[in-house]
């Protein structure tokens, strides 16, 4: 056991819990965006298999991946904005609505993907990013390979966590934001327009979710297929309620998932406990459940989450 | 001095219409630097659709807003705020889970985008300098008490420079000494040229804090007062009714035996924001009395209402009603044993609202006879209950079968009325009874109480309305944080010695 422990616990490991963490930190800080507006984005999974396969097909097209990030972000904002047009200028349900978008989204990235590469036997495949090193830093031992060489794709989900802190409790936008989710009567009461930032929170949640579904199609499988996001988007919502909608303790339970992915992956690939490989694939999930239960007791959502506003009501 | 100066505030020929109600029609209000206006009316009288209009809330269907003498286009509350008008409203505005100092730059501009907390706090204390309105600018908002809150709402219209003010029954969750210091931050204001517009249906409130009155019923203005010391509180209230007014007379009578009593009855403390959980409250109501429950609101007085009615359970303490000890109370077993329960929130507690009238005036009694038989609804019988309860009561609806939520609150508050007074209970609850009800609907429940304590009823009347508990009770119980601090026979009871208690003094002194 202890040489398994051993071969575990390198650097490796740890790099590979950051590439695997990212796009959870990325769609985590979206859905917690468009939740501290005070709507659930429940169109996280389908906006991001949608934006996986729009940016890989962008990606795949002009060669450029990065022009493949920026669409997989622009279809996320469009797949938002409906989510936006549904729950907050129609007031429905945001449940329904959620589910819905999700599963339009993944008609759509199937639909889309079947008629531009058709069913080849073998899923086209992109040149993905490679590891980008930044001089100097990457050189110091232990942290310098583990946080400083990586994708470009990692440092900016790295960096988003500060930004996104920054932004909601520093700028009045983010207490706007944060007014709009928590008692909408007070914001608008303010001259806050409560449906601008709402739009606005969930179209950054959507640029985000197609942003880390992109990542998934282009960093860490460099092919996209349909099983690419897996409940991954799921995840992020229970995420941001492990995560208590606060950006920094978002990013320790993507961290924490990630964790627990990249050792299942090294204890499948030890081949050292044989079970059917479909119980490793299954903890993190799992892990997240009891993790959840534990922690988010205490966890307050945003007061309005879930309520539509409507202006003049008597 | 008023009037010297051209008015702060000109509104003409405001309308505006929700469906087929006419809530505004061509209504003119002025108000000048230095006025506390009193906009009176009952409930629907449209005070609060007029001040929405003014504040953006509601936009009107026509009429003009002129500010400084300016036209002046109020779509929305940025227009408002814009413009130097600001609104305090009934309930209040606040994000609990922000500090004072971020609801203050909730909408504000940052510098570059950034919060100015600095210069935030420097305005803060500024305002407090200007009209002594005081608060901790880090404290969460959850934390503060009802009456700082609306310290908070106030200096949020100042802290964007209002400059004419809309205060919403801003006195109906003050003590009476948190009242008084808010007519002194009003008046502080006034003199220093904002303009105010008091709206309430306290009468004797608007004699004593404003100088001008407006007076609105149906959707209109009905009268102007120009100078409030040349009328009387009664003439104010004909006014505002549109018809005389004569309290209902409070017979005297004798008090027996103990019908309901509370003996150290104590809650678990409930989930964070829930209520007070209660600590050892005792009472006891007597047959031919009413009891009065005085508090702000949230000191325990629902949860009481609840103990009593069944539907929360106490951890420690005995309930008895009528000499006998409730073991299990719940809300059948509590009607059983004679009690009628008018809880406070009248549709969600007390009505269904999407049954037809008729069920939801027999739905607690719909398994016994008269109303069923072997499971089988009685409809005839249930019919003639009903038919007989609507004109006993003067119910004002279209038909039996229409859905209970269209009717008024005066008609809902009958239709509870008539189904737990019908069986001559021994025990009366009444949480809130007039809360909402215009000034006729009011007496109309007044007098049913008092026909129950003369019939030998006891009446456990908790209320936050201290005219009506002066005026209905034989004795007052006040809550604080859950404890009753003591119990007064009315003729011992002061408004100074309630308020005091109200306010978690010690003794009435």
């Amino acid at each position: 056991m202890s040489e398994i422990l051993g071969e575990i616990l390198q650097v490796g490991f740890f790099a590979a819990i950051l590439r695997i963490a990212t796009p959870l930190i990325l769609a985590t800080i979206g859905e917690m965006f468009s939740e501290r507006g005070g709507v659930l984005n429940l169109g996280i999974e389908g906006i991001m298999l949608l934006g996986s396969m729009t940016g890989f097909t962008a990606a795949y097209y002009s060669g450029s991946l990065w022009l493949g990030i920026l669409a997989a972000m622009a279809v996320g904002a469009l797949m938002a904005l409906l989510m936006g047009l549904l729950t907050v200028t129609l007031g429905l349900s945001q449940h329904v609505s959620g589910i819905g978008t999700t599963l339009l989204c993944t008609g759509l990235a199937f639909f889309f993907y079947r008629l531009i590469f058709g069913q080849p036997s073998l899923p086209p495949n992109v040149e993905g990013f490679q590891v980008a090193p930044i001089p100097l830093l990457a050189e110091i031992p232990l942290i310098g390979p583990l946080l400083f060489n990586q994708f470009t794709l990692v440092y900016l989900a790295l960096l988003l966590v500060p930004a996104a802190a920054f932004l909601l409790n520093h700028t009045s936008w983010g207490l706007s934001l944060r007014a709009v989710g928590e008692n909408p009567r007070a914001a608008d009461g303010a001259g806050v327009s409560v449906a601008k930032m709402r739009y606005q929170g969930l179209m950054l949640s959507g640029m985000l979710m197609g942003a880390a579904g992109a990542y998934l199609s282009m960093a860490q499988f460099n092919a996209f297929t349909f099983g690419v996001i897996s409940g991954r988007g799921w995840v992020c919502i229970a995420l941001v309620v492990f995560g208590q909608w606060s950006p920094w303790k978002c990013l320790a339970g993507a961290l924490l998932f990630g964790f627990v992915d990249a050792l299942q992956l090294r204890l499948q690939a030890s081949g050292v406990i044989e079970i059917p490989y479909q119980f490793f694939l299954m903890l993190p999930f799992v892990l997240t459940i009891v993790a959840m239960a534990l922690v988010s007791r205490s966890a307050i959502p945003p007061a309005a989450l879930l309520v539509p506003f409507r202006k003049e009501e008597r | 001095m008023p009037g010297e100066r051209g008015p702060i505030l000109a509104m003409r020929g405001m309308s505006k219409r929700f469906g087929s109600v006419q809530a505004n029609a061509d209504v003119d209000l002025v108000l000048r630097p230095g006025d506390i206006l009193g906009l009176l009316g009952e409930n629907g009288a449209g005070k609060t659709t007029l001040m929405n209009m003014l504040f953006g809330t509601y936009t009107p269907d026509s009429g003009e807003i002129e500010i400084d003498g300016r036209p002046v286009a109020i779509s929305n509350s940025a227009d408002a705020l814009a413009s130097g008008v600001g609104m305090v409203h009934q309930h209040f505005h606040l994000v609990p889970r922000l500090t004072v100092l971020e609801n203050l730059m909730i909408g504000r501009p940052g510098s570059g985008g950034r919060l100015d907390r600095r210069g935030a706090r420097g305005k803060l204390a500024q305002i407090a300098d200007r009209f002594g309105l005081t608060l901790d600018p880090d404290t969460l908002v959850s934390a503060l008490a009802i009456g700082e809150q609306q310290r908070l709402e106030i200096i949020k219209a100042l802290f964007r420079d209002a400059r004419i003010l809309i205060l919403d029954e801003p006195t109906a969750v003050l003590t009476p000494q948190e009242a008084d210091a808010l007519f002194d931050a009003l008046r502080a204001m006034a003199g220093d040229g904002l303009g105010i517009i008091f709206i309430s249906h306290k009468l004797y409130e608007v004699k004593a804090i404003t100088n001008r009155a407006m007076i609105m019923r149906r959707g209109k203005v009905t009268a102007t007062i120009d100078d409030i010391g040349a009328v009387s509180e009664r003439q104010l209230g004909e006014l505002m009714c549109g018809h005389e007014i004569r309290p209902p007379e409070k017979p005297a009578s004798e008090p027996g035996e103990a019908l309901l009593t509370l003996r150290e009855i104590s809650t678990e403390p409930g989930a964070a924001g829930e209520g007070v959980p209660l600590r050892a409250v005792s009472l006891e109501v007597r047959a031919g009395e009413v009891l009065g429950i005085a508090g702000v609101s949230g000191n325990g007085q629902l949860e009481v209402a609840e103990i009593i009615a069944g539907v929360r359970t106490s951890a420690s303490g005995e309930l008895t009603v009528a000499g006998q000890v409730v073991v299990y109370p719940n809300p059948r077993a509590i009607q059983d044993l004679r009690v009628g329960r008018i809880p406070e929130d009248r549709l969600g507690t007390g009505l269904i609202s999407s049954l037809p009238m008729s069920d939801s005036m027999v739905l607690p009694r719909i398994h016994q006879a008269p109303f069923s038989r072997f499971g089988v609804i009685d409809r005839k019988r249930t019919r003639e209950f009903v038919e007989h309860q609507v004109e006993r009561f003067d119910i004002k609806c279209a038909a039996t079968d229409v859905r209970t939520g269209t009717l008024s609150g005066g008609n809902l508050q009958k239709v509870l009325l008539a189904r737990e007074l019908a069986f001559d209970p021994l025990v009366v609850l009444a949480a809130q009874p007039t809360r909402g009800l215009d000034v006729g609907a009011a007496q109309f429940v007044h007098e049913r109480f008092l026909e129950v304590r003369q019939a030998g009823g006891a009446i456990l009347l908790i209320s936050e309305d201290l005219e009506e508990l002066f005026l209905l009770s034989d004795r007052i119980a006040v809550m604080y944080e859950g404890r009753i601090m003591d119990t007064l026979p009315i003729e011992e009871a002061t408004v100074q010695k309630v308020g005091l208690l109200m306010a978690g003094a010690e003794t009435a002194a």
